[in-house]
């Protein structure tokens, strides 16, 4: 602990949910599913600290300017939120902090070559069960080599300030100083196929399935909506699969050919309709998804993304991300019966009521 | 009026034509199951659930007599608040119903305080009221047995004389049949005993698990509350030991599959010791595990595995190849009711509060208290009983073939009970006349023209249901018995040119996807015609079947429930089935490739 207190960073296993003010609910999380058993990319957080120490010269200023916006005028909204993110863009990482992020991209790709790795935001604020900040912080995919990596983590610390996250907090009434930015690091997952999870049915709310949605490659073009997913349904408690309804998924997002940055492609004709996943995939989930809501003991919405790794050859479910899923827990109110004084209570009453009376 | 009728998706009951060639046939059945001028502002549906089939004269006492009983039941003895009984009509040999319900919500409420006490009673009292139906049953079927049906020799016997009887064995021709006929009444009233309040557990349970799970299958909810040593799995077992008990003595090659069961006996018979090792073990568990009828015990024709062991031998030569190829065929029930504990476990676990988790506790234990006697009482009344029942009326037949009165032991059926009653008299009479009985010219021709009549009502294509379209259908005793609420109306009115003749939906009984060639058998007698990987379309799929599920590969039915027996066999089995097409039969026809989708209740027809 009293090294954590002086820390840049820290590896993703080594956090739980307590770590939260200082890497974020995404890694935290992670962290979390990493102790539940589940497989996460292995990879490394840099805390809010780093971002705290980096801000410093510039602190008071961009948080006097956000204060006095007026959230309904739009454009001056976009104009400060453009002008905040080209200050930070252009603001040196402080070198202690840029040589710390060095050493443990080194350890991450073995020290050899530098691995390809996603750069994601993890906000103070996010993934909390009353607030969902999904989709509302960047992400970078397939960013390799050490001038990259820490220029994607300066971006991800100014995408903090983007429009949509600034009118969000102020929406909340998310206190400014509270605000702060972890950025996560983790080895890239060569998805062959990606999507998301849900461990209660979106459409109805039911807690005994798990609704799967599945595209080819990232599971960008299913986060952004350019895909219409193959979509499963399968029983939670017998993993049977109760529904799936494979679409025409046109596109992918995949990596450049140079093995960095990402691209968009066309999926080739041959798998457009074939179901991304397979029955032994779909199974793997199940169980996955069941351990993650287990572990958390509430219903959650998972990203995850199946790679075939060059060395063992097989199919691998990757967890990417978990949080608690807010949109029915809010709703849960009326209990579907209350227990009666006696068991046979309840026929009375279903064969009393009618069906004036019902 | 050609206007009108477009508007609506069922004919009305004065619509319904007769069929040519069967002008005259209303004689067949009593004046009370004929169509009334005021249906036709009724709605009515078929009830081919229990009558897939048309009618025989005397087996129209088995729609008679069950809702004598039932609306017994739910109205007068029971008074279930909101449910009264069932009105049947017969049309063109297919029974229609309409169920009656309470609207009135001060009659509802005077009907309730009347129907708490009583049902809470046998609630409360459960176990102890169940043993002693169980013991009335086993009396009614001995009592049954055990009626003597006279000879009509030629001279009564000494014995008469002697003891002072003083009464003719004439006498015992009408006593003996009403006999039949009053314990018959009394079985139907005992099978509604309990039926009502067993359906009402379930129903409450059901619901509840749709509320709380809104996408739960209802095959899921089936699976938590079905028994696990429930009777006809018990038959099922009987048959396994009996294969078992072949292979041990070495001659289970006799059991070939399609092989004819009297030249299996035949074999049986010349294999020396073993066979008739074999033959002893048989003869243990026939009576009472043979009375099990290949049909629902619905018609008469519907033999018992005793009457014709096609269906039970084939099941044997099944299980024979099983054991023989080393697979241990027995069934795990410790496995299965650790796998029921569990399923139930985890969707009480996914429950958000403990009042709900107390109230799942409450309903599903009711459930599994109340079961036995749903799963149950059907082995002891429809298959038991109604087996000994028929054989009794065809000692009647054979004594009216004595007589002179008819040609054919099975001509009896042909007659309806009123007109057995008839025969019977003209036969009594003639022996204490000593004269000739006067009906042979009267019956004879009578039986060939209703034999005539029923294949023509067999062409017949019965509207599922008959009259104005009801705005709701929420009556829960038809949605017990039947299966049907709006949703099933709604299906069942779309127009013809939206029925994709491709695709058929039911329920989705049981899990899973299959593709097979289809055999479709819209007589149960024809049974023994399916292979090994058929898929097999029936009208309606009946707990006897379950020896064949080892045979096929799925099971699509136009009639039935996730609760079916059928469905709970299925899903034993593992095997898909998509029950309650409505109209599998006449869509699919043997020998087509279809894909049975379990999981979600789709028949698609594939070439």
């Amino acid at each position: 602990m009293s090294q954590k207190a002086r820390q840049y960073i820290s590896r993703i296993a080594d956090l739980t949910l307590a770590d939260r003010p200082l890497a974020g609910g995404k890694s935290a999380s992670l962290g979390e599913l990493i102790r539940a058993g589940v497989r996460v990319p292995p990879g490394f957080v840099v805390l809010t600290r780093a971002f705290d120490a980096f801000l410093r010269p510039a602190e008071t200023e961009i948080r006097s300017e956000i204060a006095k916006l007026e959230l309904h005028d739009a454009a001056q909204v976009a104009a400060a939120s453009e002008q905040i993110r080209t200050r930070i863009q252009a603001m040196p990482v402080p070198d202690d902090i840029a040589e710390t992020i060095r050493r443990h991209y080194h350890e991450l790709s073995h020290n050899g070559a530098g691995c390809p790795v996603a750069v994601r935001s993890s906000a103070t604020c996010e993934d909390s069960e009353s607030a969902s900040f999904a989709g509302l912080q960047d992400t970078y995919l397939w960013v390799r080599g050490e001038e990259m990596l820490i220029e994607q983590v300066r971006a991800c610390w100014a995408s903090l300030y983007n429009s949509e996250s600034i009118t969000y907090r102020r929406r909340l009434d998310l206190p400014e100083q509270q605000i702060a930015m972890a950025v996560v690091v983790q080895q890239m997952v060569d998805a062959k196929c990606a999507g998301v999870m849900f461990t209660r049915s979106p459409t109805t709310g039911d807690k005994s399935v798990i609704v799967i949605e599945a595209s080819w490659g990232l599971g960008a073009s299913l986060v952004s909506g350019e895909v219409t997913p193959d979509r499963f349904v399968i029983n939670k408690v017998t993993g049977e699969v109760v529904k799936s309804d494979i679409s025409d998924k046109q596109l992918e997002h995949v990596a450049e050919p140079s093995g960095i940055g990402v691209r968009v492609q066309a999926v080739d004709e041959a798998r457009r309709r074939v179901p991304c996943l397979a029955d032994d995939d779909l199974r793997e989930l199940w169980q996955t998804a069941r351990t993650v809501e287990q572990h958390y003991g509430t219903p959650q919405d998972i990203e995850w993304a199946i790679c075939v790794p060059a060395d063992s050859g097989k199919r691998t479910v990757n967890l990417l991300q978990s949080r608690p899923e807010t949109v029915w827990a809010a709703r849960d109110a009326e209990p579907a019966a209350r227990p009666a004084a006696k068991d046979f209570d309840h026929v009375l009453q279903l064969l009393g009521a009618g069906k004036n009376r019902s | 009026m050609s206007n009108k009728k477009a508007s609506r998706p069922f004919p009305l009951a004065s619509e319904i034509e007769d069929i040519p060639g069967t002008e005259g046939w209303e004689e067949m059945y009593p004046y009370y199951t004929r169509r009334q001028p005021e249906d036709d502002e009724i709605f009515w549906f078929y009830n081919s659930m229990h009558f897939p089939e048309p009618m025989p004269a005397f087996d129209a006492l088995t729609a008679e007599v069950p809702y004598t009983a039932m609306g017994a039941n739910t109205t007068r003895i029971f008074a279930f608040p909101a449910t009264l009984g069932v009105e049947h009509r017969i049309i063109n040999g297919r029974v229609y119903i309409t169920a009656h319900a309470v609207t009135d919500p001060d009659e509802i409420a005077r009907r309730t305080e009347i129907f708490n006490k009583r049902a809470g009673h046998y609630f409360e009292n459960w176990d102890e009221l169940y043993e002693k139906w169980h013991k009335k049953m086993l009396k009614l079927i001995e009592d049954m047995d055990a009626i003597e049906i006279p000879q009509l020799t030629e001279f009564d016997d000494e014995s008469s004389v002697i003891e002072g009887r003083g009464i003719g064995q004439n006498h015992f021709v009408r006593e003996g049949y009403h006999r039949c006929i009053d314990l018959f009444s009394i079985m139907w009233h005992h099978h509604f005993e309990f039926l009502m309040l067993g359906y009402g557990a379930y129903l409450v349970f059901f619901q509840f698990c749709k509320k709380a799970f809104p996408e739960i299958p209802d095959q899921m909810v089936a699976r938590m509350v079905a028994g696990i040593d429930i009777l006809m799995f018990q038959a099922d077992d009987k048959l396994k030991s009996l294969a078992q008990t072949a292979v041990d003595l070495g001659i289970g090659h006799v059991f070939a599959d399609g092989e004819d069961p009297d030249a299996v006996m035949a074999a049986i018979d010349a294999s020396g010791d073993a066979g008739k090792k074999w033959k002893a073990a048989f003869d243990d568990i026939r009576h009472p595990w043979f009375n099990v009828s290949v049909g629902d015990g619905f018609y008469h024709y519907h033999r018992s595995w005793d009457d014709d062991r096609t269906v039970p031998f084939s099941a044997i030569s099944h299980f024979v190849k099983r054991i023989e190829s080393g697979e241990d065929i027995v069934r795990r029930t410790e496995e299965l009711r650790a796998e029921r504990k569990r399923i139930a476990d985890e969707y009480r676990s996914l429950l958000g509060t403990d009042e709900e988790k107390a109230a799942f506790d409450q309903m599903l234990g009711l459930c599994h208290h109340v079961f036995p006697y749903v799963e149950d009482h059907k082995f002891y009344c429809e298959h038991w009983f109604t087996t000994r029942f028929n054989a009794k009326i065809r000692e009647f037949g054979d004594l009216l073939v004595k007589c002179g009165l008819l040609k054919d032991r099975e001509d009896i059926f042909q007659l309806n009970h009123r007109e057995v009653d008839e025969a019977l008299t003209d036969a009594m009479l003639a022996w204490a006349a000593g004269s000739q009985p006067l009906g042979a010219g009267r019956w004879q021709p009578l039986v060939e023209k209703r034999r005539a009549i029923l294949a023509k009502f067999a062409e017949w294509d019965a509207p599922v249901a008959i009259g104005p379209m009801p705005e709701h259908l929420e009556d829960p005793a038809v949605q017990m018995l039947w299966g049907i609420t709006s949703e099933t109306l709604d299906l069942w009115s779309l127009p013809p040119d939206q029925v994709n003749d491709k695709e058929l939906h039911g329920f989705a009984a049981s899990p899973g996807v299959v593709e097979g060639i289809a055999r479709v058998l819209k007589n149960v007698n024809d049974i023994g015609q399916i292979r090994e990987g058929d898929i097999l379309v029936s009208p309606v799929t009946t707990p006897s079947w379950g020896p064949v599920f080892p045979k096929i590969k799925a099971a699509v039915s136009d009639i039935g429930g996730t609760m079916s027996h059928a469905a709970i066999v299925a899903r034993e089995y593992g095997m898909p089935a998509v029950v309650g097409t409505g109209r599998a039969t006449k869509q699919i026809s043997t020998g087509q490739r279809i894909r049975v989708d379990g999981d979600n209740g789709i028949v698609t027809i594939l070439e």
